[in-house]
């Protein structure tokens, strides 16, 4: 396996141009009605899952809240699936039952997709239960959002965690606002971080519009825990440009607040080291910039032309080993889903 | 075959399970070193150790959650809770986690979890700890749902659940712990598959569909009713979801009068699905309208006197049985 810390920067920046053009691209279908439901968007806040990922194996583990596009992305799920997924596609990468808020791949250890505030911590902690329970050194990367901090799941969470010394790092990405609530209408600290600190688990703060900060400091952290099992607890100062969703006007904070980030871009920041050190051209950030776009616009017509899921598979996906739903006959026996699904008894 | 109590039979599930398995472990509130809030876990600890035999924190969302996690990797946990009534503190986790990740990740991740622990009204426990969780549950597509009467059912029903790939809910019994049966011994494996009813009593005038612990209340009634030249047929559900239709209608068809006694409430009770499903699939096999037992439709009370006034028992049982058969 690739030693994370060789992890190439100008790669690194090319995924964080993939996110935010995919995002913005979303965004655009959203307003077309070709996406449904809910849709939050991850723009401003590339830097930290880029970072966090850059720091860890392959085969570590990952899980995080509903906005979770980047995650997907930044663990190197195809822009394809992700589209499709948005799109309610059979491609996608929850064959279009999960949507925007319920991203998965399995086989790249991206557990989710979770979209009940603070509902999959305690997931993330089982999931770093298992690591201990069979010996491994893999280590769990849980993110969230500001909001989740003062959901009961986090700290039962939290708790077991550290009660059970356990390989995961909290990573609690700051983008200041619960929904349309600012940190400090909804939280009591006057910094995030302390909340780890009532837990003994050691914590801190970086500034997550930095990639290199968000990647050392994560890289530090997992290094730790591997060494000798426990959680740790980061506390990721970002922003977001959009609003919570994409039916949030945002009209909480001031264009001002709102610009002054936005000079602070994360992307902006790495491409500026990078050229400084000499490792980017303008001309090879515009190609990269340039591809981007085309590998989202690619996937928009990727996800256009995949089929629907097809009625009669309904069932097949509500109990594993085939679909011996409760009190019904298997799907495909009788007659088609279709069939069923346009009456209010659904077979019984 | 032997005679065993229900605690024990469960006590054997669970060690067998445990030794069979090194993906299985067991996971509650005071489940080790206190050996189980009601001792169905004794002496689980000392013969398993502490990496699989695990005490909690009071914080039924988090581990709830925790085993949903842990099974999303391929472990397969148990997870007690102390009673049911205390589930609804991690109703997040068995209803939208649990049972969700397997349609929602389109088939990536099933989640193979048992929850497990006492349901249902126990003796002057009050409202909060009364609760028959089964309808709620019942409810919710991707869970299962089974509800053991006796030592046998208890303990193959358990083994069934803690190898099934998806989320059971073994719904016990406070009032059956101490219940006796005769159970096969360890040496022959006893899986009882989910969704299949058991007739306990044979009969010819009604069919009295039970589960829980209201079979026992069935089986003594059908004593009682002996006496009076009525002959009923006592089935047992022993799983809420899947449903044994099969079972049912084959008993109805036999007796064309039924009586269904739920330990939970009226309205939306277990006893109305099944009530519907007779109506709709063998209308015509009835010669008097179905007539549900259940609990009243009011919070627990604490007084002795009241709580008997809710719950079923043989006088309303007996009653609502001559009613269908016009004696």
């Amino acid at each position: 396996m690739q030693p994370v810390e060789q992890r190439d920067e100008v790669e690194m920046l090319s995924l964080m141009l993939l996110i935010r053009r995919f995002e913005e691209r979303a965004s655009q279908q959203y307003q077309a009605q070709k996406i449904g439901g809910f849709c939050h968007l991850y723009i401003g806040q590339e830097a930290v899952v880029t970072g966090a990922v850059a720091a860890v194996r392959d085969d570590d583990y990952i899980i995080t809240a509903y906005r979770d596009h980047a995650h997907a992305l930044a663990r190197g799920t195809s822009p394809d699936a992700c589209m499709a997924e948005l799109f309610g596609k059979e491609t996608g990468c929850s064959r279009g039952l999960g949507g925007s808020m319920h991203f998965f791949d399995k086989q790249r250890h991206m557990y989710g997709g979770h979209a009940i505030v603070a509902a999959h911590i305690p997931l993330a902690v089982g999931l770093a239960f298992a690591i201990k329970y069979r010996g491994e050194d893999r280590v769990t990367l849980c993110f969230f959002g500001d909001g989740a901090i003062n959901q009961g799941a986090f700290h039962e969470a939290l708790n077991l965690a550290a009660l059970y010394r356990l390989p995961i790092v909290f990573i609690c990405e700051n983008n200041l606002f619960a929904m349309g609530t600012s940190v400090q209408r909804s939280t009591s600290l006057r910094q995030i971080v302390d909340r780890a600190e009532g837990y003994d688990i050691p914590g801190e703060i970086v500034d997550g519009m930095n990639f290199r900060e968000v990647r050392d400091k994560v890289a530090e952290m997992v290094d730790s825990i591997r060494k000798e099992p426990h959680p740790a607890f980061l506390e990721v100062r970002t922003y977001r440009y959009r609003g919570h969703s994409m039916s949030d006007p945002a009209s909480y904070r001031t264009k001002q607040e709102l610009e002054k980030y936005r000079l602070d871009d994360p992307i902006t920041r790495l491409r500026a080291q990078l050229t400084r050190e000499g490792k980017l051209t303008n001309e090879q950030f515009d190609l990269l910039d340039k591809r981007a776009k085309e590998t989202v616009l690619a996937a928009v017509k990727f996800a256009e032309k995949s089929p629907q899921p097809p009625l009669d598979t309904l069932y097949d996906y509500t109990y594993a080993n085939g679909p011996v739903a409760a009190g019904r006959s298997p799907t495909k026996s009788d007659k088609s889903a279709a069939d069923r699904a346009a009456t209010t008894e659904q077979g019984r | 075959m032997r005679e065993i109590t229900y605690r024990q039979a469960l006590n054997e599930a669970l060690a067998e399970e445990l030794e069979r398995d090194p993906n299985v472990f067991l996971m509650g509130e005071e489940v080790a070193e206190y050996q189980g809030a009601y001792k169905v876990s004794h002496g689980l600890l000392e013969r398993f150790g502490p990496r699989r035999i695990i005490d909690t924190p009071i914080s039924e969302n988090g581990f709830a959650g925790l085993g949903v996690g842990a099974a999303m990797v391929g472990l397969r946990p148990i997870i007690e809770f102390m009673t049911f009534s205390f589930s609804l503190v991690a109703f997040d986790q068995v209803v939208n986690n649990a049972p969700n990740m397997y349609t929602m990740s389109g088939g990536q991740f099933n989640i193979p979890i048992t929850f497990r622990g006492p349901n249902g009204p126990a003796h002057q426990l009050g409202a909060t700890h009364s609760h028959a969780t089964e309808n709620f549950y019942a409810s919710v597509p991707g869970l299962k749902v089974c509800t053991p009467a006796t030592p046998r059912d208890a303990k193959g029903l358990l083994k069934t659940a803690v190898r099934d790939n998806n989320p059971v809910l073994v719904l016990e019994s406070e009032l059956l712990y101490s219940s006796k049966g005769m159970v096969e011994p360890p040496d022959e494996e006893l899986l009882i598959p989910l969704g299949k009813a058991e007739v306990k009593r044979e009969g010819s005038d009604v069919s009295i569909i039970c589960y829980s612990q209201t079979v026992p209340l069935a089986l003594n009634v059908a004593a009682q009713l002996e006496e009076d030249d009525i002959s009923a047929e006592i089935v047992d559900l022993r799983s809420i979801k899947p449903l044994d239709e099969k079972a049912i209608f084959d008993s109805v068809t036999k007796t064309h009068r039924v009586v269904i006694v739920e330990q939970d409430h009226p309205f939306c009770g277990v006893g109305a699905e099944v009530c519907y499903r007779i109506q709709k699939n063998i209308f015509d096999a009835l010669d008097a309208p179905i007539i549900r037992v259940s609990q009243e439709d009011v919070p627990m009370p604490y007084n002795e006197r009241l709580e008997k006034a809710v719950l079923p028992n043989a006088d309303k049982l007996v009653a609502a049985v001559k009613q269908v058969c016009y004696a």
